[in-house]
């Protein structure tokens, strides 16, 4: 058996890969990867220690936070529960790729605006999960944002200032 | 002269840490690359209390990537003292040493630390250690431990004993209208979103640099000096972001202790990142149980309020809160009685959770004064406005200031509390009853000995620093209203650095000090950058601010100093430096209360109050709650930043709908271990839990609190919000739920 | 997570092939494998990812009903026009589940195949004879509030978390499974079980088989439904208790009628003696009662669930007069019809 291999930390890129490891090509954020990854990372694993996409957080390791969201081809998933050697052919999309200074996702702006966090650990899997939300399109009323918005745990209490944000952006209708 | 609106103290600015947090940016304590660095995952005890027989790591040390099995036996030597092992909580008794010796003390407690170069190598090799106990008779079960409760003779610094006035127990029994009753309060757990982590750069010099998931990062320093036989200078702790905490992160938890013992046994840098299971193995808010019992005249008016409450904590340390006081203070009553206990059980040392003693006690005490309100047949705001003490009816003391009158009416204006109908179960819409409750907050405004620095470059651009830190609560954006608010400046000119044990002295932020204490020290610190640019004024030709001595003479505005007595004559800040050839001016000071705080300490108390007001709706039938509407009403003295300020009160408001609904952590008594140890069976409200939330801050001035006239908003906002909620279901149903969390099963009958 | 083999076939009997070691686990959406791996509950030699496989279709079935593709998403089943027209009930049921993030995700099969919630099972430093045989139920004298009243045994009172599961139950869908002895279908009432003294075997696949569809009769009962669930907070959170009607009302008398409860059972409950007692009768509160009566006979608390007893037969009750009523109950708006 040759899947007990573990290889160094960080070293997705690595040439000499271990003999477990598989090949998977992920589209991040735009930015195409050929990776070498073992079965048993997780996508959010391989962005954190990785890839260094630290955006994407670690709340609970076991999709009961939603701190983990990203977009998988554009839906919302928690990162924590897929293995990344299942995604080659896909594209993820992290709070990193959806705005940065200068150039903000509407919802970004949206959560500043409103104060929609407080600590900012859930935020990026919050501003992740709205997008998924408006890009779902089953979402109208404040009730709807607040029920579809629920796989998204926030400890300091924000909610009231996150669906005023979400509802600001789904009424302007200008999420990119 | 520009007429732009000055933005200082009082202005709603958005979070000046937003645009790092809505982008990922912001690094927390797990997120920081060290080069060479191993992945630590700590191993469970599987038992509640006993001895550790044997560790069998042959299978782990096997797997690739694994370095190192780091257990009692071969950790590296540390401190022996248990004095050295003492964080800025100072809680009695013997302090958690992880892998200190083979005891086990609790279930889950660490045993081991699996080393690898991969996390998750470092996972699977933890799941193969083969551990074997001797096991020892354990209890988790509060209501066990209640046989063996005590008040320890040797009580944490922080505790207040009650100040009994009168004779409580003779004015009980002769009292027209009586009610007696005993509260509950589940264990709850922090479970702040960031699960506690350490990653300690080990820069092999015998300096480490730790990023730590903590409140307090000098106090780290302090403890991973003391305790690990670190020189203090060679130890940086830096907690730019931390990911709430809630008082989860006021002691070094033992992620730290790990990383640390990991690292010197190593000689190399180590993360440590608890799993979320392990978030229930440390700090908790202990389980409460209080009677209270009270006397009152026929109007209404309390003759006697007695308190008794115990709470849990360790076998290890004796941890207290301040449970039965706050009755005794906030009411008039010329009778009053507190006595107070702990019992100890086989878990982790309780210890603060957001407003520690107050969101408890006070909590519950609300529940009871609601229960008499009825008894008394008087409206329960009535009934709170009869009772009403303008000085602290505890300690016989004034207040700086007490706009709890105000909280109430103001609250119950936007609330509509005069459409109320007073019966219970007098209001329904449908299949739902609908009830409305009230209860009173109240909490403690302090103030800690603080230093700050300011640096002013000659461009124009201002650095305030402070070794406090932002869990959340919005210190950045305070210190850079403040700053703002001092020098003029706008805040785009302004950098606040926090959470970083180089910066000037603060203790741990916790318990609402931190704006009041760190706010001061960044304005004293500001002024005295301002004092010498007024000296450097006067180089600038022409001296257009001649005549202004002191800063009383001056407006700062705008980026320039306008002279008061003719605010045409004006000079520009950069221009004062320019003309001074100071290319930079840096200053640092020091906030206390100096010797007119220290008395008006001792003459006044200081306190926030708050009014909160909640609707709920319960289906009849089926008992599920709904929490339709809750305002807030406080009084907080001087809000720096309204818009975080409202946040606080937001998050705090939420935390309480958790207490009075959902939280609780469940014990499995014959193994004397947490059950429900997860987000998805420990419930914390989710979005669809919470509708609409109104905060007020009311018009409160205090110069003489504390320098700024601040009070501090991160705790208030939980306190009472659960009696509100349970007051509200009482009124909808008129069923009188004492425990809290009200869980379906307590209106199921 | 233990090391693993990964393998991801292209087609079906090359899965089919993988998954018959004994050894292999199936993994589709990932998310309750992928959680119970983490948890060192699940520690498969192989995983076989099946997600290249062709079972992603929602299709018509000959003489009414629809076909559900195993691998189609929780999501996708809900939203899809065609289950929302004819199967609200589903849709509800699948909405009432976990979050969007985790629907968005979890398939149909590996829906069926979730396993409990029991917090014994899930913490391997605990005693579980579903987790390992033979080691006792700390469940039972223990911690046990979201634990069975109904259909327990002396082995294991969890309860099967599923909301999609009881559903598919009050629908009578029929499973589809292929396995190293070739297809065979499965009536929903048979293909999850009692624990009994085999609390480990939560249904009745073979083997190596592997779910591939979920049939749905032709009958959805789009005009008299409801799916109620009451649960610890008001969302992402697992049933207390959940129950699934679908009525026929003709001429103002129940002509059909499916009840399937969750939360309470170590499966999706029916007794469909409570369901024909009601047959023929014009719907009213007291038959209602009556029906809860016999669909909870002989159910037993633990001690901390003992109200879900009560719970359960008012919740029946309610979601009866919701269904008769055609006033079925929202997944979002939260007041309970």
């Amino acid at each position: 058996m040759t899947h007990h291999t573990s290889p160094k930390a960080g070293t997705a890129h690595a040439s000499a890969a271990p003999m477990a490891s598989m090949g998977a090509s992920l589209t991040i954020n735009g930015t195409p990867h050929q990776l070498l990854i073992e079965p048993w990372t997780t996508l959010l694993d391989l962005l954190r220690e990785q890839l260094g996409l630290t955006g994407t957080k670690k709340g609970c390791d076991h999709g009961q936070c939603g701190a983990c969201t990203v977009l998988l081809d554009g839906r919302r998933i928690n990162s924590c529960l897929k293995l990344a050697v299942s995604l080659d052919g896909s594209e993820v999309t992290t709070v990193e790729g959806l705005g940065q200074a200068g150039r903000l996702h509407p919802l970004q702006a949206a959560f500043i605006e409103h104060d929609a966090f407080q600590c900012g650990y859930c935020t990026p899997g919050q501003i992740c999960s709205a997008a998924g939300l408006i890009a779902e399109g089953h979402a109208r009323s404040r009730e709807e944002v607040r029920e579809q918005m629920s796989g998204n745990l926030c400890r300091c209490g924000a909610y009231t200032n996150i669906a005023d944000a979400v509802l600001e952006v789904l009424e302007k209708g200008d999420a990119r | 002269m520009d007429t732009v609106m000055k933005v200082g103290i009082g202005t709603p600015l958005s979070r000046v840490d937003g645009l790092e947090k809505v982008t990922g940016r912001a690094k927390y304590a797990a997120e920081y690359e060290v080069p060479d660095m191993l992945h630590g995952v700590a191993v469970p005890s599987a038992i509640a209390r006993g001895r550790i027989a044997a560790i069998d790591d042959r299978a782990a040390r096997q797997v690739p990537g694994v370095v190192e099995v780091l257990t009692h036996e071969n950790r590296p030597r540390e401190a022996w003292l248990d004095r050295s092992w003492k964080d800025e909580l100072k809680i009695p008794g013997e302090p958690f040493r992880a892998l200190g010796d083979d005891r086990v003390l609790f279930a889950g407690q660490p045993v081991a630390l699996v080393l690898a170069e991969s996390f998750e190598a470092a996972r699977h090799a933890a799941s193969l250690l083969d551990i074997r106990y001797e096991e020892e008779a354990h209890n988790i079960d509060f209501q066990v431990s209640l046989a063996e409760k005590f008040e320890p003779s040797k009580k944490r610094s922080s505790f207040h004993p009650p100040k009994n006035r009168g004779d409580a127990e003779a004015a009980f029994a002769e009292a027209p209208l009586k009610l007696e009753g005993e509260y509950h309060l589940a264990t709850e757990h922090h479970n702040p979103m960031e699960m506690h982590a350490t990653t300690l750069h080990w820069h092999g010099d015998g300096k480490i640099t730790v990023y730590d998931k903590t409140q307090g990062p000098q106090g780290v320093q302090a403890y991973l000096a003391s305790a690990f036989g670190f020189s203090k200078s060679d130890v940086r702790v830096v907690n730019a972001y931390v990911g709430g905490a809630f008082g989860s992160g006021l002691r070094p938890q033992w992620q730290v202790q790990l990383a640390t013992l990991a690292a010197k046994h190593m000689q190399r840098s180590v993360r440590v990142v608890m799993t979320r299971q392990q978030m229930f193995t440390h700090v908790h808010r202990p389980e409460c149980r209080m009677s209270v019992r009270l006397g009152a005249d026929v109007e209404g008016r309390l003759t006697s309020v007695i308190c008794d409450a115990t709470t849990s904590t360790s076998r290890f340390e004796d941890n207290m809160e301040d449970i039965v006081i706050w009755g005794m203070m906030n009411y008039a009553s010329p009778n009053a009685a507190g006595s107070y206990s702990i019992a100890p059980r086989d878990t982790y040392t309780s210890a603060d959770m957001r407003a520690p003693g107050a969101a408890t006690g006070m909590t519950l005490f609300e529940i009871a004064m609601d229960e008499m309100a009825y008894k008394a047949g008087v409206d329960p705001l009535e009934f709170r406005l009869l009772n009403y003490s303008e000085v602290d009816a505890m300690n016989g003391t004034p207040f700086t200031s007490k706009a709890l009158r105000e909280a109430y009416r103001e609250g119950a204006a936007r609330f509509g509390w005069d459409r109320r109908s007073p019966e219970p179960r007098s209001m329904r819409e449908g299949r739902e009853l609908v009830g409305w409750g009230v209860a009173t907050g109240m909490w403690d405004a302090m103030f800690s000995k603080t230093s700050a620095s300011a640096k002013l470059s000659a461009n124009g651009h201002l650095e305030v620093a402070c070794a406090t830190s932002d869990i959340g609560t919005g210190t950045y954006t305070v210190l850079t209203l403040v700053a703002a608010d001092t020098l003029g400046l706008p805040p785009e000119q302004i950098t606040a650095r926090l959470g970083d044990s180089s910066l000037p002295t603060a203790p741990v932020e916790g318990g609402s000090w931190a704006a009041a204490s760190s706010g001061a020290a960044v304005q004293l610190a500001c002024q005295s950058v301002a004092k010498k640019l007024l000296r450097a004024a006067d180089k600038v030709e022409g001296r257009p601010l001649n005549g202004a001595h002191s800063l009383d003479d001056v407006v700062f505005e705008g980026g320039r100093m306008l002279l008061k007595s003719d605010p045409t004559r004006s000079v520009g800040i950069v221009q004062a430096m320019q003309a001074a050839e100071l290319p930079v001016i840096e200053e640092e000071e020091t906030a206390s209360g100096g010797i007119s705080g220290m008395v008006s300490q001792m003459l006044k108390s200081r306190n926030t109050h708050s009014a909160i007001f909640c609707e709920v709706r319960v289906d009849e039938e089926l008992g599920q709650v709904r929490v339709t509407r809750i305002v807030n009403a406080v009084a907080a003295g001087r809000i720096i930043n309204p818009k975080t300020a409202r946040s606080q009160i937001l998050g705090g408001v939420v935390m309480g709908m958790g207490m009075a609904l959902h939280e609780e952590t469940l014990a499995d008594r014959k193994l004397g271990r947490w059950m429900n140890h997860n987000l998805a069976e420990y419930h914390v409200p989710a979005h669809a839990d919470v509708e609409q939330i109104d905060v007020i801050f009311v018009d409160e001035p205090d110069p003489e609190v504390t320098p700024l006239g601040v009070k501090g908003v991160g705790e208030i906002g939980i306190i009472g919000t659960a009696a509100a909620i349970a007051n509200a279901i009482f009124h909808a149903t008129g069923k009188r739920i004492r425990s809290l969390p009200i869980t379906i099963d307590k209106l199921i009958d | 997570m233990n090391p693993f083999v990964y393998a991801r076939p292209d087609a079906l009997p090359e899965a089919v092939r993988l998954g018959a070691t004994g050894r292999a686990a199936f993994l589709a959406g990932g998310t309750n494998l992928v959680d119970l791996m983490k948890e060192n509950v699940a520690r498969p030699a192989e995983v076989v990812d099946i997600n290249r496989l062709a079972l992603r279709d929602i299709v018509e079935i000959d003489g009414g009903g629809l076909r559900i593709g195993a691998l189609v998403t929780n999501a996708d089943t809900a939203y899809d026009e065609r289950v929302r027209r004819r199967y609200p009930l589903l849709c509800s049921a699948i909405l009432a589940g976990a979050s969007p993030q985790l629907r968005n995700a979890a398939t149909n099969g590996g829906n069926l195949n979730q396993r409990t919630r029991c917090y014994y099972f899930y913490d391997v430093q605990t005693p579980c004879n579903k987790r390992e045989p033979g080691q006792g139920c700390g469940a039972i004298g223990g911690a046990n509030r979201i634990h069975a009243i109904l259909g327990a045994s002396p082995q294991c009172i969890a309860t099967h978390p599923s909301d999609m599961c009881v559903a598919l139950a009050a629908l009578e869908a029929v499973v589809r499974v292929t396995g190293p002895q070739g297809e065979r279908t499965i009536p929903f009432e048979d293909y999850h079980r009692l624990p009994g003294n085999e609390p480990w075997k939560d249904n009745t696949l073979a083997p190596g088989e592997l779910v591939t569809a979920i049939d749905l009769p032709p009958e959805g009962f789009a005009a008299h439904h409801t799916y109620l669930k009451l649960r610890d907070r008001l969302s992402y959170a697992f049933a207390l208790v959940s129950v699934a009607v679908g009525m026929r009302v003709e001429e103002g008398r129940v002509a059909d009628l499916r009840i399937a409860l969750g939360g309470v059972a170590h499966k999706p409950w029916r007794r469909p003696q409570a369901e024909a007692a009601m047959r023929g009768q014009a719907p009213s509160r007291e038959l209602f009662e009556a029906a809860a009566q016999g669909l909870l006979e002989g159910a037993m608390g633990q001690g901390d669930n003992d109200f879900k007893i009560p719970l359960a037969r008012r919740a029946i009750v309610r979601a009866l007069s919701q269904a008769a009523a055609g006033t079925p109950q929202s997944q979002t708006d939260k007041r309970i019809a």
